[in-house]
């Protein structure tokens, strides 16, 4: 396969895997705000699906990775681009705190927020315009930021 | 016994889920990680910038196409357009400093047994609980 083949391969790739996920978090119940915000209401009435959103998607990936851990490279590139580090730092658990703060307001993570932009809802598109602008500003911050949080 | 739909939905669309971000890592060996994919977007280099876009524009024509065919499935919730903005700049400082989204970590991670995703992962259920506590099921 020649770069320029395998180069669109993986184009087509991309864009099949986001066509999947998009409905995929569709059917299982993601790109419903107040969904969301039921299964994070553990003490009133909790809805527990979502339990069972995250339970398939890892039962597959798990498999998967399980599969792909015996190959020396994926199919279409030189190798696994994965995270390798297992340490936990104040940074990781400082972002996910937020992140979920986040989550709880408004009832979204990024995926359902992107999915949901073709409902033209005013609320999806100005959450994931901020969501850019708060991703962006940070990238920009982040060296700032890690001086800052190595030494408080 | 009677399992709810709503539950055999989730699985689908869970495992669903699971066959995109296998599909991503078995053949471009990419983690699909959505505020990693998008943070790249927005600080672009070389060579890297066609698969992302061609993921988001996948992930908003998914939503198009389900969007069509079961309209119910898409509700913005009813938090105000003000705490709406401040959830999603949270949302993006927030997977921008934890390297990670529900995607990422809760998904790919965790299914490759990384310390790290399960901490961030119990973590942002974590603080979401709280914050749903706190704002009594839901902000507006």
């Amino acid at each position: 396969m020649t770069p320029r083949v395998r180069e669109r391969a993986q184009g087509v790739v991309a864009l099949l895997s986001g066509v999947l996920f998009g409905l995929g978090l569709a059917v299982a119940g993601m790109t419903r705000a107040e969904k969301v915000i039921g299964f994070l209401n553990f003490f009133r009435g909790w809805d527990p699906s979502l339990m069972f959103v995250m339970g398939g998607a890892i039962a597959v990936h798990a498999v998967a990775w399980r599969l792909l851990q015996g190959r020396p490279s994926p199919l279409l590139s030189a190798r696994f681009l994965v995270p390798t580090r297992r340490d936990l730092d104040a940074r990781l658990l400082l972002g996910a705190a937020i992140f979920g703060v986040g989550w709880g307001l408004g009832g979204f993570c990024p995926g359902p927020a992107i999915a949901s932009l073709p409902t033209a809802a005013p609320t999806a598109v100005a959450f994931v315009l901020a969501m850019l602008a708060g991703s962006y500003a940070t990238a920009r911050l982040d060296p700032v930021l890690t001086r800052a949080l190595k030494h408080p | 016994m009677d399992i709810p739909l709503d539950w055999i939905r989730a699985l689908q669309g869970g495992a669903l889920i699971g066959l995109s971000a296998s599909l991503l890592l078995g053949l471009n060996g990419r983690v699909m990680g959505i505020s990693g994919i998008v943070g790249g977007l927005l600080a672009p280099s070389a060579g890297d910038v066609a698969w992302r876009a061609l993921f988001v524009a996948g992930l908003v024509g998914g939503g198009l196409i389900a969007l069509a065919a079961m309209p119910g499935a898409f509700s913005a919730g009813s938090a105000s357009l003000g705490m709406v903005l401040l959830a999603g700049l949270l949302v993006g400082v927030g997977t921008r400093i934890g390297k990670g989204c529900t995607s990422g970590h809760g998904v790919c991670g965790i299914s490759r047994f990384s310390p790290r995703s399960v901490a961030a992962t119990l973590t942002f259920i974590g603080t979401g609980a709280l914050t749903v506590l706190l704002t009594g099921g839901g902000a507006r």
